[in-house]
């Protein structure tokens, strides 16, 4: 009951969400309406680079503590970050293509983003070629901490060089900014997106936990 | 309005993507939980 609350409030945010992005938020000057796709590119961005955030701190707690909880944790949000990292390199060349005239290059902004969804990948592959699970939850602790430096490089990767992706809009000093009502609709898609983020990685948690469940049942069969 | 087409496919594939991700969330949460029946039903009856 629980559970459907959540996911009812989750779609109602979505909806808003979207709602306001297509239809609320004023039209762009330069670019038109294509600028509507900022409204999930940006926030889905910053979700996933949260999602990596809680990987990494589950990772360094299992390193410190080795307890499976941080492991579940930590698969959870890498799996859930990675969704949202797909949507950022889907939604990027659509908007880029009558923007730019081209879906992809190899700038700094976009190759880094690229560099970190395989990243993550290889945390999930590799998770699948370890057996033993402490083996498993250690080795891929100790990877995932080193796959979560390359989040802040993605981040200054339009502060440190000149790249063909936009200079940022929040906090991007003088000269940039966005207006009040685009702010506002960028704010409510944050909301809908962590608030699906967090549902998510609640959902995902559950699975791994019902996978140790099953892994004691079947050890406990094995020795009766 | 112009390039409306590309504003609506980016927000439906984006949807696409958390929709089906949570629906293979979903399938393995039920497949794991009958596993856990069916293992607690084995190991009572102690098979």
């Amino acid at each position: 009951m629980k559970k459907a609350l959540a996911a009812f409030l989750v779609v109602g945010l979505l909806g808003i969400a979207a709602y306001a992005s297509l239809f609320v938020a004023p039209t762009e000057r330069t670019m038109g309406d294509i600028q509507r796709i900022f409204y999930l590119h940006m926030p889905s961005a910053v979700v996933a680079f949260c999602a990596f955030l809680v990987t990494f701190v589950a990772n360094l707690l299992y390193v410190f503590r080795r307890q499976e909880r941080w492991d579940w944790l930590g698969v959870s949000a890498a799996e859930v970050g990675l969704a949202f990292i797909s949507v950022v390199l889907i939604t990027g060349p659509i908007w880029a293509h009558p923007v730019w005239g081209i879906w992809w290059t190899w700038d700094a902004r976009l190759t880094s983003t690229f560099v970190l969804w395989l990243l993550y990948v290889s945390y999930l592959l590799l998770r699948t070629l370890v057996e033993d699970p402490h083996r498993r939850a250690l080795l891929s602790a100790v990877y995932g901490i080193f796959a979560f430096l390359d989040v802040p490089l993605v981040h200054m990767s339009i502060r440190w060089w000149r790249t063909q992706h936009p200079q940022p809009v929040l906090m991007g000093g003088p000269g940039t900014g966005l207006a009040p009502e685009m702010k506002r609709v960028l704010l409510i898609n944050f909301i809908a997106l962590v608030s699906l983020m967090i549902f998510l990685v609640r959902e995902r948690y559950e699975l791994e936990a019902l996978r140790a469940q099953v892994d004691v049942l079947r050890r406990e069969g094995e020795a009766a | 309005m112009k390039n409306l087409d590309s504003v609506f496919a980016a927000y439906l594939i984006g949807w696409a993507i958390f929709f089906g991700y949570y629906l293979t969330v979903g399938r393995r949460v039920s497949a794991l939980r009958e596993d856990v029946e069916r293992l607690k039903s084995a190991l009572k009856s102690g098979r």
